[in-house]
């Protein structure tokens, strides 16, 4: 393959990863739950931030990161049981509410742990195809990205958990009268909620600069992939990512990174114009039919 | 006189400010079918709700199989095998017939589930569209389904809010006979709301009829007659 066919894909492949790590989590609380959280970055910074305090304390990267995922997935769990159980179809109030939680988190980091936190140098070097030279870990987080669009289908299509979690989203009081625990399912995918969204920053730490901050730097592109995904995450997530990847990166080659990102948004835009309900939307209109 | 599976002394319940049951009293026997009659918005719909959990008791109690279940959430209740078949048949729309089916089985363990292949025989139209999504089945199916749901918790008591609201006679009358079979093949003990008149002349065995959120007339057995049922009806 050539160097410049494969910049692209590599390329691609960046924004797509980039694009489904950020929004699996938020696809589960907002897209599954209901929950506009305006927090969702804070807890991809809580992943980042454990990653890098646990790594600075010896833990080889893979640990780290395990523990930046579990962190951020525990932080979930009370965060849901102490402020998000009453917010269920209040949608608004959720948005209020978690932003409160992200302001907080922002602030609290910059108090506490001040405005730089020291990083991780990128692992596994660099590759070289044609003139161009690679980084191998981007690749890792390609490989990420697949694997967790792959645990969350199986997760929710094939487990007995997912069953009674898909009901209780579509009826919780429906489900409550089958026997499912409905609030222990609210608390265990908020949780996995915002695990994914701690592996998210887990696997972006060694890439970034560590700054209170951060977090803004993935709500964008995790509310916009998740919209343009529609409300079926097992669905939608995937080709609304590819999609944007296309977009973003085709737009970031010729144009650069800020066309890139304002290119996404008119996009976006238009996507939701044509597809109001989103790809799952549409998807499941053309399987009924 | 045996104990009963279902008994229900001055229970009260409302939405926000509006008091609906009055103090109801009621009593099922085990492997009875009892109807609970009435016109539009005497509260039937609020006493199923009640009785399975959904919504609180503001007074009076709930006993199940000698047990006082009135502070007992749905889920709880649910696992001691009460099983619920609402108004409007509340399928879940984005699962297939057999993910619904597979929400209802999974309470059912601990007692020994209801064999799935056992309701495929019941109603072999749920085994034809298992892989259908339940949202698109039509209302008679949707109804076909969420009996079957229910079924396959093995529940010893089954509430259902009228089976026959806008569906097919044709199938009514399908849904009738395998309600009488369940009964007779598993003991199961049927309490169900119905405002049709052939249903209810049809399968049950006694009746109550609710009146402004009261029991204002019991239809004792045998005395469950076109004439008598009629009447109460149309009160
Ligand atoms: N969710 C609700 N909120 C407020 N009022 C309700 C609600 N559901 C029912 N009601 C009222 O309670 C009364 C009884 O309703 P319902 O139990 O559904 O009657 P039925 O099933 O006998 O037709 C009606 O006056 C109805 O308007
Ligand atoms: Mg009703």
């Amino acid at each position: 393959m050539s160097g410049d066919l494969f910049s692209y894909v590599y390329q691609f492949a960046d924004v797509f990863a980039f694009l489904v790590l950020s929004a699996a989590g938020l696809a589960i609380i907002f897209g599954m739950m209901g929950i506009i959280n305006m927090a969702h970055g804070e807890f991809i910074m809580c992943g980042v931030y454990v990653t890098s305090a646990t790594y600075h304390m010896g833990l080889p990267l893979v640990l780290a990161q395990a523990c930046g995922t579990a962190a951020a997935g525990l932080v979930g769990v009370v965060l849901e049981y102490l402020v998000i159980r009453p917010l269920y179809a209040r949608p608004l109030d959720s948005l209020l509410v978690t932003l409160g939680v992200s302001l907080i988190a922002t602030q609290g980091t910059l108090v506490i742990l001040g405005s730089t936190f020291p990083g991780i140098g990128t692992p596994l070097g660099s590759f070289d195809v044609g003139v161009y030279t690679f980084s191998t870990y981007r690749m890792v987080l390609f490989a990420a990205a697949i694997g967790v669009l792959g645990f969350v289908y199986v997760l929710f299509m094939r487990t007995g958990f997912g069953v009674q979690a898909r009901a209780t989203m579509q009826n919780a009081a429906m489900a409550r009268a089958l026997g499912v625990p409905t609030s222990r399912i609210y608390a265990l995918s908020f949780g996995i909620g915002a695990a994914l969204a701690g592996l998210c920053g887990a696997l972006y730490a060694p890439t970034m600069n560590l700054i209170p901050t951060m977090g803004a730097g993935f709500i964008v592109e995790a509310f916009v992939t998740v919209v343009v995904g529609g409300a079926s995450v097992l669905l939608g997530t995937a080709p609304a990512a590819a999609v944007l990847a296309i977009i973003r990166s085709g737009l970031n080659a010729w144009y650069g990174q800020v066309i890139g990102q304002i290119g996404l948004l008119i996009a976006v835009i238009l996507i939701v114009r044509v597809l109001p309900s989103g790809f799952s939307g549409w998807l499941a209109r053309r399987s009924a039919s | 006189m045996p104990m009963p599976i279902l008994e229900v002394a001055g229970l009260c319940a409302r939405y926000e400010a509006t008091p609906v049951l009055r103090g109801v009293d009621l009593v099922v026997q085990k492997g009875e079918i009892v109807a609970l009659i009435g016109r539009n918005g005497v509260g039937k719909t609020t006493m199923m709700r009640c009785l399975i959990g959904l919504l609180a008791a503001e007074s009076g109690t709930i006993a199940y199989q000698g047990r006082d279940v009135t502070r007992l959430g749905a889920d709880g209740r649910a696992r001691l095998g009460i099983g619920y078949i609402p108004q409007g048949r509340e399928v879940f729309p984005r699962m297939t017939v057999e993910e619904n089916l597979r929400v209802g089985e999974m309470i059912g363990r601990q007692r020994g589930a209801v064999d799935r292949s056992r309701v495929f025989t019941y109603f072999p139209i749920l085994e034809e569209r298992r892989r259908q999504l339940a949202g698109t089945l039509s209302g008679g199916q949707q109804q076909i389904l969420a009996i079957g749901r229910a079924l396959v918790g093995n529940p010893a008591l089954i509430l259902l809010d009228e089976p026959s609201e806008g569906i097919q006679p044709s199938i009514v009358q399908m849904i009738c006979r395998v309600l009488r079979a369940i009964r007779d093949d598993l003991g199961t003990t049927i309490l169900f709301v119905e405002q049709n008149l052939d249903t209810i002349l049809t399968i049950a065995e006694r009746g109550y009829v609710m009146e402004k959120g009261r029991i204002a007339a019991e239809i004792p057995r045998g005395d469950i007659s076109q004439s008598n049922v009629r009447k109460h009806l149309l009160l």
